[in-house]
């Protein structure tokens, strides 16, 4: 038991700091980019994000297990996943502006950008890759919901200074922002050989 | 829609690779740029399978584009890119393993491209089909090309070879081929391509893409 708990918590430190999504595994660049220029919103996105990632991850896991598996029908996961995904994201959406409306109106936006997302349909698709078993796949979609978070964070912090520093014409914008990211993930690259999985 | 229809064939494959160039100018789908180009190989080939899962989405869609009923277009939308990209994938997987082996989750994720998706809400679903096909083939090619340069030059200098053939005999730049050098070789070229507009062109800088 002892030993299941030490591998969850590999997995978690793992998958949001030495495979981080956005740094080393390039997945959810467009949301990346698009929300990291204030700093309120990118903490909405990042709950929001964590949220979705584990209950995705949850039911994407139970439908493959239970469902695929026993009727052979595992070359259909990405239709399946994406369908999973679309009927959570519009299911949540119903019962939070049912139950939290005051939450709904500040997080409801990020919501019905979410559906189209990378990282929320890789994290079902590596799970089912690597064969994760229920719990793993729930540390494995918190610590991804984790690692983006904190990219996020940091990358909205350093852009809302970049706002006030003279940048050269032709990197104005999303060029200055490749830039910085660069460096980020070579900081990142530091984390490599943490933990060996 | 009618005026887009009467432009050239060849205008609309021009504009897919230059003026809406999907990675360059529109700043969608970035996620391969830098996923998959640490090789040319790899570049050129995720380049070849995102212009086919677009010409196929197109010409599909504008196919049935009579049929489908405006409020479920895009679940329908999306039923028909999962279902163009699994064939994409199962046939990678068939006919080169080896590099499916390395990008396949890549491959998977061509579902969840922005670019797909807008192309056939914006022009496929309004246009008839061969329009639609040469839209498809023009922003897929526009594509390959933003994939083909970034992978070119990440593995001339991070590797010192191209497509595995080794060309400069010099010590190479480790960097290039970690993940930091994409988003510094995608960062400077679009840099670049900024600086043209701007030098040649008189355009004013565009600024933020979104």
């Amino acid at each position: 038991m002892g030993n299941d708990f030490t591998k969850i918590f590999e997995l978690i430190v793992s998958a949001s700091l030495i495979n981080n999504f956005v740094f080393t595994r390039f997945l959810g660049l467009c949301i990346f980019f698009g929300v990291s220029k204030k700093m309120e919103t990118s903490i909405g996105m990042s709950i929001t994000f964590t949220a979705v990632m584990m209950i995705s991850s949850a039911v994407s896991w139970l439908i493959f297990h239970y469902l695929m598996i026993p009727l052979d029908i595992t070359f259909l996961k990405i239709i399946v996943f994406i369908g999973v995904i679309a009927g959570l994201v519009q299911a949540s959406d119903t019962i939070m502006r049912k139950v939290a409306t005051a939450l709904y109106y500040k997080l409801g936006i990020y919501l019905a950008l979410i559906s189209t997302n990378c990282i929320i349909l890789a994290v079902p698709l590596i799970n089912a890759d690597e064969n994760y078993t229920f719990i793993q796949s729930l540390a494995f979609g918190l610590g991804s919901g984790l690692g983006f978070a904190l990219a996020l964070i940091i990358m909205a912090s350093i852009r809302e200074k970049l706002e006030l520093a003279d940048v050269p014409a032709p990197f104005r914008g999303l060029p200055m922002a490749f830039v910085v990211t660069a460096l980020i993930a070579l900081a990142f690259t530091g984390f490599s050989g943490l933990i060996t999985l | 829609m009618a005026s887009t229809s009467k432009v050239s064939y060849w205008e609309l494959i021009k504009n897919g690779i230059t003026k809406d160039n999907t990675i360059f100018k529109l700043a969608l789908s970035l996620c391969p740029s830098i996923a998959v180009t640490n090789k040319l190989e790899n570049g050129v080939l995720m380049g070849v399978a995102v212009l086919f899962v677009q010409v196929t989405v197109n010409t599909t869609i504008s196919l049935m584009r009579k049929v489908i009923h405006p409020r479920v277009r895009l679940p329908i939308f999306m039923l028909v890119i999962s279902g163009w990209v699994t064939v994409t994938s199962m046939m990678m997987n068939a006919f080169a393993p080896e590099v499916y082996k390395q990008m396949g989750l890549y491959i998977q994720l061509i579902v969840a491209f922005a670019s797909i998706l807008a192309r056939a809400e914006m022009f496929a679903s309004k246009n008839t089909v061969l329009p639609s096909m040469f839209d498809g083939i023009g922003m897929g090619l526009g594509f390959m090309f933003a994939l083909t340069v970034i992978s070119f030059f990440r593995e001339l200098l991070g590797k010192g070879s191209l497509w595995g053939i080794p060309i400069v005999n010099a010590k190479p730049l480790l960097i290039m081929i970690l993940p930091a050098g994409g988003f510094f070789a995608v960062g400077l070229l679009m840099a670049f391509f900024n600086w043209i507009d701007i030098r040649f062109f008189k355009k004013s800088p565009s600024g933020s893409a979104h």
